[in-house]
C-alpha cells in the first residue's frame, strides 16, 4: 500500500531516484506550457475569438477578479504566481481521471515545495510593496510583544498549507485504493468524483490563502484606514 | 507481551482513536460555520459571492485539523518508525 507517489520508483542510481512524483510533475509542466504556447500562438483582438482563447480568457479574468476581491489592488503583478499555483494544483487533481495517474500533490515533497514558494513570495512581495523597513515593522504591528508570535504564525501557516494539500490529495487516492479491494464496482467511482471535487476546492483554497497572505504583507498601515492604493 | 506486539497494539488502537476523536471537533465546527453562513446569505443575498468565498476558506482552515489527525493515523499504520525499528531488530537478531 503506497503512501505517496514518492515510493513508486522508475529508475535509481545510487541515491538519485526518478520516482513517479518527478515524472508526473514534469508531465504536467509539459502539458501546461505546451498547451499554453500552442493556444496563444495567434491571439485575436477582434470580436471573434477561437473557443480555446475564450476559455483561457475566462480562466485568467476569473483568477484576476478573485485576486482583486481579496484586496490586492493590482492583480497583474500577482497573477503569474497565484495563477500558476492554482493551475498546477487544479491540473494535478483533474488529471486523476486518467488511469494510472497519481497526482504529484499527493506527495509531501511537492506540497512542501509549493508552500516554501509561498513562504518566500510573501516577504518578497511585502518588501517590494512596502520597502524593507516597512515590511519588517509590520512584524511589530500590534505591539512589540507579538514579534515571536508573528514569526511562529508565519512558519505554522506554511506548514499548514503543505499538510492541508498533502492530506487532502493523499486521502483521496488512498480511499479509492482501499475501496477497490472491498467493493470494486460502484463506490470507487463515487469516491473518485468526491476526490475531484475536493481537489478543485483545495486548488482554490491554496491560491486564495496565498493571495490573502500576500495581501496581509502588502497592506498599508492601519492608521490610514481608507488609504489610497499604492502607486 | 513482547515489545513488537506492544508496539503493534498501541499503534492500531491509537490510529483508530486519532481519526475517530479527531474528526468530531471539526465536524461540529463546520456545521456551525455553514449554518451561520446560510443565515447571512438569507439576510443579504447580494453579498453571496463574498460570503461563499469566505465560507470555503473558513471550511478549509477547519478541515485542516481533521486532516492533521488523518495524517497521524496514516503514519501510524503505514510509515510507523517504531514498528520498522522493531521489525529490523527482530530480523537482525
Amino acid at each position: 500500500m503506497r503512501l505517496s507517489p514518492d515510493q513508486w520508483v522508475f529508475w535509481q542510481h545510487g541515491f538519485i531516484k526518478l520516482n513517479a512524483t518527478i515524472a508526473f510533475t514534469w508531465a504536467l509542466m509539459l502539458v501546461l506550457t505546451l498547451g499554453a504556447a500552442l493556444l496563444t500562438r495567434r491571439l485575436a483582438t477582434g470580436r471573434t475569438l477561437s473557443r480555446w482563447q475564450c476559455l483561457l480568457e475566462i480562466v485568467v479574468t476569473a483568477i484576476a477578479r478573485q485576486i482583486e476581491e481579496v484586496g490586492l489592488k493590482q492583480p497583474e503583478k500577482y497573477l503569474g504566481f497565484i495563477g500558476t499555483l492554482f493551475l498546477f494544483v487544479a491540473a494535478a487533481s483533474l488529471c486523476t481521471v486518467i488511469p494510472g495517474f497519481e497526482p504529484p500533490t499527493a506527495s509531501l515533497s511537492t506540497t512542501a515545495a509549493l508552500a516554501l514558494c509561498v513562504f518566500v513570495a510573501v516577504p518578497a512581495f511585502g518588501i517590494a510593496g512596502q520597502g524593507l523597513r516597512g515590511y519588517l515593522k509590520s512584524y511589530l504591528e500590534p505591539t512589540i510583544v507579538m514579534l515571536p508570535f508573528n514569526i511562529i504564525s508565519e512558519l505554522s501557516r506554511t506548514l499548514a498549507l503543505a499538510v492541508r494539500l498533502f492530506g487532502n490529495m493523499m486521502s483521496g487516492a488512498m480511499i479509492v485504493g482501499i475501496l477497490l479491494t472491498i467493493t470494486p464496482f460502484l463506490f470507487p467511482i463515487v469516491m473518485t468524483l468526491l476526490g475531484l471535487l475536493t481537489g478543485m476546492v483545495q486548488a482554490y483554497i491554496f491560491s486564495i490563502l496565498a493571495a490573502v497572505y500576500i495581501a496581509a504583507a502588502t497592506r498599508t498601515k492601519r492608521s490610514a484606514p481608507k488609504a489610497a492604493p499604492k502607486a | 507481551m513482547d515489545s513488537q506486539t506492544l508496539i503493534a497494539v498501541a499503534s492500531i488502537i491509537m490510529a483508530g482513536l486519532t481519526t475517530g476523536f479527531g474528526t468530531m471537533g471539526p465536524a461540529l465546527a463546520e456545521g456551525r460555520a455553514v449554518a451561520t453562513a446560510l443565515t447571512a446569505l438569507a439576510q443579504q443575498p447580494d453579498a453571496s459571492a463574498t460570503i461563499t468565498r469566505t465560507l470555503f476558506v473558513g471550511l478549509a482552515m477547519i478541515e485542516s485539523t481533521a486532516i492533521y489527525c488523518f495524517v497521524v493515523s496514516m503514519i501510524l499504520i503505514f510509515a510507523n518508525p517504531f514498528w520498522n525499528a522493531a521489525v529490523a531488530h527482530v530480523a537482525g537478531k
